[in-house]
């Protein structure tokens, strides 16, 4: 870092002194810190203002008791950790907690990355046609409106003459009413696998398949191949991508869209039970102590990854 | 090892079928129902009509809610595109005091402070800078969450870009102003237009910024709009929702389908992560 710096510091001096203009600028283009800090100034007062000012507030809110109309909406009062204390005794905060891990846990950790991971290694024997369809169909799930692929999958599972019922000749199961998790679970599978997909086809790319050819030279079989050739030489892709997808599909409000956090909380995942609670329950309060929470565990997350990052520099 | 290969051929074909199936059968319905006299939940061979596109440009905040998705996301495009740039620029040619801690803080807050986790405060914020139901107000909450990754991902781009132009265009006496725009804006253009599509693609598909932050239908942009479709009695009104799906989604496919076909839309192998 330092080196490259000196490097440049010397290089600006020398052409500086070559034009005969100023000797102290360090920077190519001759902007000076000043004008520097000038120009970054717009973007890091923007981000304070709607990020770091959100966050810090989250942590005055949740020691209070606002809500959003009633007498506590007027002066709130500070209740310290109360609501703290209170979300973890309520037995929907918990619950809440276990569904997102599942969530998180089926949808991200196996279901994206499973079959991120198969259809990366598959598609890459397959004619480029085959692959470029099925690359299109995974990458349209990833990259269409929220809106619209929510409402694609409520008519999907709807029991009212839904399309998956009429497959499964299962005439009139509401599938997101009797098994709102695993409907959640499966539609973020279909709508985030396209994110492992890519990073895991740029992984693969970069395995020398002379590797892999003398590995089947020896005898080794797919699995094996797997194992012992692609495995060390994506190992550091599985866990970023692991990280990332985690981070995502923990933040994701498109259960919402679904199930809306039921029937009778059976699917609210964190931010719908914050939604639920704050926004429409009008609880700002306690709906911060919960968004606190969420921010100390995407930090958890968040850290690793930068660890990660740092260590691959 | 004949037979084994045979099987292997064949477990290929029928892994590939089922991911066919699982990605494809719920996208079918945008492409059959807007088509249909009588939309239904379910799959089936249209009766071909375009009445619902006539219903849907009768519908008053059907064109509304999509000129607010397009206000909404040029807005933010420029916003992020504009501000990132220059920040990056700063940043990964002057060692500003604090650089380092500036980028790592950056790149923290872009995953811990999500829409999801932030969304209380958010609303609280604006509603005390009185910017309920005011679209420049969801632009602003909208670049300055977008505005991080955005730096990030283009200081890296910058520090890529050799310096040497700069240099030389610095010794034949340009000033930094003419730099910055006869010289390093053309060769860093590929990176702006990643961060612009980037942008324009996350605003456009945005639900629950606008969703909690405007309350006006007419103010209210596409995402939003759909979930006011219904009919008298509660029902999905389908014609409508069917047909405002496919043209909202259309600018995606377009962009999707223009970025392959130019870009090649793949992570290369020579990624950070």
């Amino acid at each position: 870092m330092t080196a490259t710096a000196d490097r440049k510091v010397r290089s600006n001096r020398e052409a500086g002194a070559r034009a005969g203009g100023p000797v102290d600028s360090i920077d190519a283009a001759g902007l000076g810190r000043a004008r520097a800090a000038g120009l970054v100034a717009p973007a890091l007062v923007l981000v304070l203002a709607f990020l770091v000012v959100p966050a810090a507030w989250t942590v005055y809110l949740g020691v209070t008791d606002y809500r959003l109309t009633g007498i506590q909406a007027a002066n709130p009062e500070f209740v310290g950790l109360d609501n703290f204390t209170a979300a973890l005794a309520d037995p929907d905060f918990r619950n809440s907690l276990w569904l997102t891990l599942l969530f998180v846990l089926g949808s991200a950790i196996v279901g994206q990355t499973v079959a991120g991971f198969a259809l990366a290694w598959t598609l890459r024997t397959v004619p480029k046609l085959v692959r470029s369809v099925v690359e299109t169909l995974v990458l349209l799930a990833w990259i269409l409106p929220s809106s619209i692929v929510a409402f694609l999958w409520v008519a999907y599972l709807s029991g009212d003459g839904g399309t998956l019922n009429a497959m499964l000749q299962t005439s009139g199961t509401e599938w997101l009413l009797e098994h709102p998790m695993a409907s959640i679970i499966v539609f973020n599978t279909w709508r985030g696998t396209a994110f492992s997909m890519l990073l895991f086809s740029a992984a693969l790319g970069a395995v020398p398949p002379s590797q892999l050819e003398s590995a089947r030279l020896a005898g080794a079989g797919a699995f094996a191949q797997l194992r012992d050739v692609v495995l060390p030489h994506i190992r550091g892709h599985v866990l970023t991508n692991t990280l990332l997808i985690s981070l995502w599909t923990f933040n994701d409000f498109s259960p919402y869209l679904l199930t809306a956090g039921g029937p009778n909380h059976a699917s609210e995942t964190l931010p719908v039970f914050i939604y639920n609670k704050a926004l429409y329950g009008g609880q700002l309060g306690y709906g911060s102590a919960i968004s606190f929470i969420m921010l100390l565990i995407n930090l958890v997350i968040a850290l690793f990854y930068v660890r990660l990052l740092r260590e691959r520099r | 090892m004949r037979t084994r290969s045979v099987v292997g051929r064949l477990a290929l074909v029928a892994f590939l079928a089922a991911v066919l199936a699982f990605w494809a059968l719920p996208m079918l319905w945008l492409v059959t129902a807007p088509f249909d006299s009588q939309p239904g939940l379910d799959v089936s061979w249209p009766d071909w009509t375009l009445a619902n596109f006539q219903k849907l440009s009768e519908n008053p905040y059907a064109f509304s809610s999509l000129q607010n998705s397009v206000y909404l996301a040029v807005g933010t495009m420029l916003g992020v595109t504009a501000l990132a740039a220059l920040a990056a620029y700063s940043l990964s040619r002057v060692r500003i005091p604090g650089r380092n801690g500036i980028l790592y803080g950056l790149l923290l807050l872009s995953s811990i402070v999500t829409g999801t986790a932030a969304m209380v405060p958010i609303f609280q914020l604006m509603f005390q800078l009185n910017l309920i139901d005011d679209r420049s107000g969801v632009i602003l909450v909208l670049t300055g969450g977008l505005l991080p990754a955005a730096i990030f991902i283009l200081k890296d781009f910058m520090d890529a870009t050799p310096k040497s132009y700069e240099e030389s265009a610095r010794v034949f006496g340009a000033s930094p102003t003419q730099v910055l725009r006869h010289v390093v804006l053309p060769i860093v253009r590929p990176g702006l237009a990643t961060i612009a599509v980037w942008a324009l693609v996350n605003v456009w598909s945005d639900f629950l910024t606008a969703y909690i932050l405007l309350r006006d239908p007419a103010k209210i942009p596409a995402g939003v709009v759909m979930y006011t479709f219904y009919s008298e009695g509660g029902q999905a009104n389908l014609p409508l929702i069917s047909a405002f799906s496919l043209v909202y989604a259309l600018p995606v496919v377009a962009l999707y389908l223009f970025v392959n076909r130019r870009y090649g839309f793949r992570f290369h192998g020579g990624i950070k992560s």
